[in-house]
């Protein structure tokens, strides 16, 4: 451990990776000398470019698609598929070889995230990844990438920090520390993106961001990334006299973002064209939604633009007698961006669901509502009591209040690069807090929208080592195992259950929770399933805490968990009565163990049950 | 050279000034890098090398029309006929080239100015101008200082960033036809 030249930062994302670091030999306190690392990648065949971000995107070529050679890298000829730039642009043409958002996929509890499911669309030939599998090969490229610009730091040596979103669960979390082992990262740990994104804005002011926070400030972090939306609440509290960040809450995860945008804007347009009789084939509106973005970057960018033109170039090689030619005005993007995702809505509105169909599980849960100012609105709803008991927070509650009341925003992600849209989320949320009395939000200003999350995570892999403020704040949920209650059958009611809590909110890392006064049994040779709950609103709820009824939107089911008790010593069949052990490793996983009654050994219980859905 | 040869001490002082001068200085260290391939082995007693014409290889050539067109457009707008369009049309198309080719053109290359007074300004030469980034027009005649005024800026890169190819990769498809299954 002490033989770190460099802490590493890596963003994971859904779209793009991206990787930072601070030279240890070179920074002291909260003065890190950091750099963000461009990363080399094909993004043609044959050709290798050094780019600051890496698309996460996987393509897998068919055998005769491409010449020998065209896929080595600086530091290897013998690979079979590309990732990055090339792997996004020839995968837009050819998506049934493309495997995109595995990231999502990785979070998604209703398929067995080892199996090999991806892409989703191919076709039987063409041989399929697991999530787990594409997310090694985009954490295995920034290794190479790393080995190969750093031959005198080995990667596997240095302290590493690999983000995740704040709302991944326990499974999402083990599978991606999982990931890392198998990518050959050593020291890791995990990091929440919006936690980064406030890392690096500390970082960023040089020691003035005590200036600009104060006990009692409560700092709203919005990340709307290409593909996802993550929200957390950090507070700032007083901890043996000093200023400490504090993570009190986070949001569901939200599969919403900029991706989002630009297909809608495509499809307006191409209705606007359908209606004048041209038709767009496939190819074309691939090229709509690229030229979209760009229209849509000019407009939100440029406040007395009224009018973009959108051209659709031709496939073929006459240019300007096969190119089609439209606009997109200024208020179709506020119709479709600004009023579709951000309209301004009441703090008490909620997200519209629609009840899903077996089917669409099969694909990645999309949010069902675009609004993400109603995604933000049920979040602070929910999240009303979330600073209540928390030691060192001096701020008085306003009575009469319906939602937690922000006193600072500090956002993140490429989309919010887009002045007007963030102008949208802080004037929706200062009519909510005027509303109700309170005072308007602050902006956390100058923070680096599409790096921040590598370089918060650099910078937290340094203060790790005792650099610098740390944020605190351990698990944003409670977690509970699923007890059938003893009672007669009635036909057509299932049993009803009752959630056992095993951790409390705000485990720490590196900590265990007590053992639960409870027994559970285990039948010796078989793998044996509990429904698994959480709920990142259940502050109060100690570890043994039995449930019996709870609101539906206070607490989540997740995936089951699995425990496996070997036959060894024991009678195969027999039913040994065991307790349920949590902890949260040092990496940042929660780790369930079953405990026998009156013995010293215990055995770790799967997170991940592999198969997916219970059958 | 009508200089005599520095003392040992002089060129003490002389080689670490130097020193620091190459590493800070990136037009000193041209010129010594210019002395030095020229005059490595003899210095001023050596005789002037014979005047070469370097060959410059198609690959980076080939490379950077394969990136115009693959992102601009670059080869199809202009090997397309014009005359049977109409303006209107022909600007729908420059829209995809000029936002494609400045885009490969801010990727690869660092571009600034070689002067950054306004053009039109007057502006004065000291003797030992570099004439390969200034052009001198119109009465050019007498001694430095030259004064003029600014007709263009100029363009200079300073920095390249082309993409490395693969060994056998060859760079003289510019973009590969396209068939679809």
């Amino acid at each position: 451990m002490s033989d770190a030249l460099y802490a590493i930062g890596i963003d994971l994302g859904t779209t793009h990776c991206a990787l930072s670091s601070v030279d240890l030999g070179a920074s002291e306190g909260e003065q890190a000398s950091q750099q963000v690392m461009t990363i080399p990648q094909l993004t043609a065949p044959g050709t290798v470019e050094d780019l600051l971000l890496l698309p996460s995107f996987l393509y897998v070529p068919h055998p005769s698609e491409l010449a020998p050679g065209d896929l080595s890298l600086p530091w290897t000829a013998d690979q079979d598929y590309a990732v990055g730039e090339m792997a996004r642009s020839r995968g837009a043409q050819t998506p049934i070889r493309l495997v995109s958002s595995a990231k999502s996929w990785l979070c998604h509890a209703g398929v067995d995230r080892r199996a090999p499911i991806l892409p989703s669309e191919a076709p039987e030939e063409v041989a399929r990844l697991s999530p787990l599998e594409a997310s090694v090969r985009f954490l295995g490229h920034l290794r190479e990438a790393w080995n190969h610009a750093h031959p005198e730091a080995p990667f596997e040596q240095q302290e590493i920090t690999v983000t995740i979103p704040a709302s991944f669960d326990p499974a999402a979390r083990e599978l991606t520390a999982e990931a890392s082992a198998a990518a050959g990262y050593g020291q890791m740990t995990l990091l929440e993106e919006p936690q980064a994104a406030l890392y690096s804005w500390i970082q960023g002011s040089t020691g003035r961001w005590r200036d600009q926070l104060k006990v009692g400030d409560i700092i709203l972090v919005v990340d709307i990334g290409g593909g996802t939306t993550d929200l957390s609440l950090i507070a700032a509290v007083e901890r043996d006299g000093n200023l400490e960040p504090h993570r009190v809450a986070v949001g569901d995860h939200i599969l919403l973002g900029g991706d989002n945008m630009d297909l809608t804007l495509a499809h307006v347009v191409a209705a606007k064209l359908a209606g004048q009789d041209i038709r767009l084939d496939a190819w074309q509106l691939r090229a709509l939604t690229h030229a979209c973005r760009g229209a849509k970057e000019a407009l939100l960018g440029h406040a007395e633009t009224e009018v973009v033109p959108v051209v659709v170039p031709s496939r073929g090689s006459k240019l300007i007698g096969g190119s089609i030619r439209t606009e997109l005005t200024r208020e179709e993007i506020g119709r479709t961006v600004l009023e579709g995702f951000f309209p301004s809505v009441d703090s008490s509105a909620r997200p519209l669901s629609r009840a899903r169909t077996a089917l669409t599980q099969l694909g990645l849960p999309y949010a069902q509502d675009t609004a993400i100012t109603r995604h933000l609105a049920a979040f602070l709803g929910r999240q009303l009591g979330a600073t209540h008991a928390l030691e060192g927070f001096a701020a008085p509650t306003i009575p009469g209040a319906t939602f937690l009341h922000p006193t600072a925003v500090l956002f993140n992600g490429g989309v919010l690069k887009a002045r007007i849209l963030a102008d949208r989320i802080v004037e929706t949320l200062n009519v909510w807090l005027a509303a109700e009395g309170a005072p308007p939000v602050r902006v956390l200003e100058g923070a680096d929208l599409d790096l921040a999350v590598a370089r918060g995570a650099a910078y937290y892999s340094y203060v790790r080592r005792g650099g610098g403020v740390r944020i605190r704040g351990g698990t944003a949920s409670a977690f509970y195992v699923g007890i059938e209650s003893a009672m007669p059958a009635v036909p057509g009611l299932e049993p009803p259950v009752q959630a056992l809590c095993i951790a409390p909110f705000g485990l720490e890392e590196g900590t265990q929770a007590e053992l639960p006064p409870q027994e559970l049994g285990l039948v010796v040779g078989e793998p044996v399933r509990f429904r698994f709950f959480g709920s990142s609103v259940r502050r109060q709820d100690q570890v043994g805490t039995l449930l019996e009824a709870w609101e539906s939107d206070e607490i989540q089911e997740l995936g089951e968990i699995e425990a496996n008790l070997p036959a060894e010593g024991r009678a195969p069949g027999e039913i040994v009565p065991v307790r349920l052990r949590a902890m949260v490793t040092e990496t940042g996983t929660l780790r369930l163990e079953a405990l026998p009654r009156g013995g010293g050994e215990h055995w770790k219980v799967e997170l991940e049950v592999r198969g997916g859905t219970p059958s | 050279m009508s200089e005599s040869t520095p003392s040992f001490f002089h060129r003490i002082g002389l080689a670490f000034g130097a020193f620091f001068g190459i590493l800070f200085n990136g037009e000193l260290a041209a010129r010594v890098q210019r002395l030095r391939q020229t005059g490595a082995h003899g210095g001023p007693e050596t005789a002037p090398p014979q005047p070469i014409l370097k060959e410059t290889g198609p690959e980076a050539a080939l490379q950077l029309l394969g990136l115009l067109q693959r992102d601009g457009r670059f080869i199809d707008f202009i090997e397309e006929d014009i005359a049977s369009y109409s303006d209107a049309d022909i600007g729908a198309a420059t829209r995809v080239v000029h936002e494609g080719c400045r885009k490969v053109l801010h990727e690869h290359f660092t571009l600034a100015p070689v002067c950054t007074e306004a053009e039109g300004s007057a502006i004065t030469l000291e003797a030992g101008f570099d004439a390969s980034a200034i052009r001198l027009t119109g009465n050019v005649m007498g001694q430095a200082p030259f004064r003029g005024s600014l007709g263009h800026r100029g363009w200079r890169v300073t920095a390249v960033r082309l993409p490395r190819l693969a060994e056998r990769h060859d760079a003289r498809v510019l973009a590969p036809a396209e068939v679809e299954l």
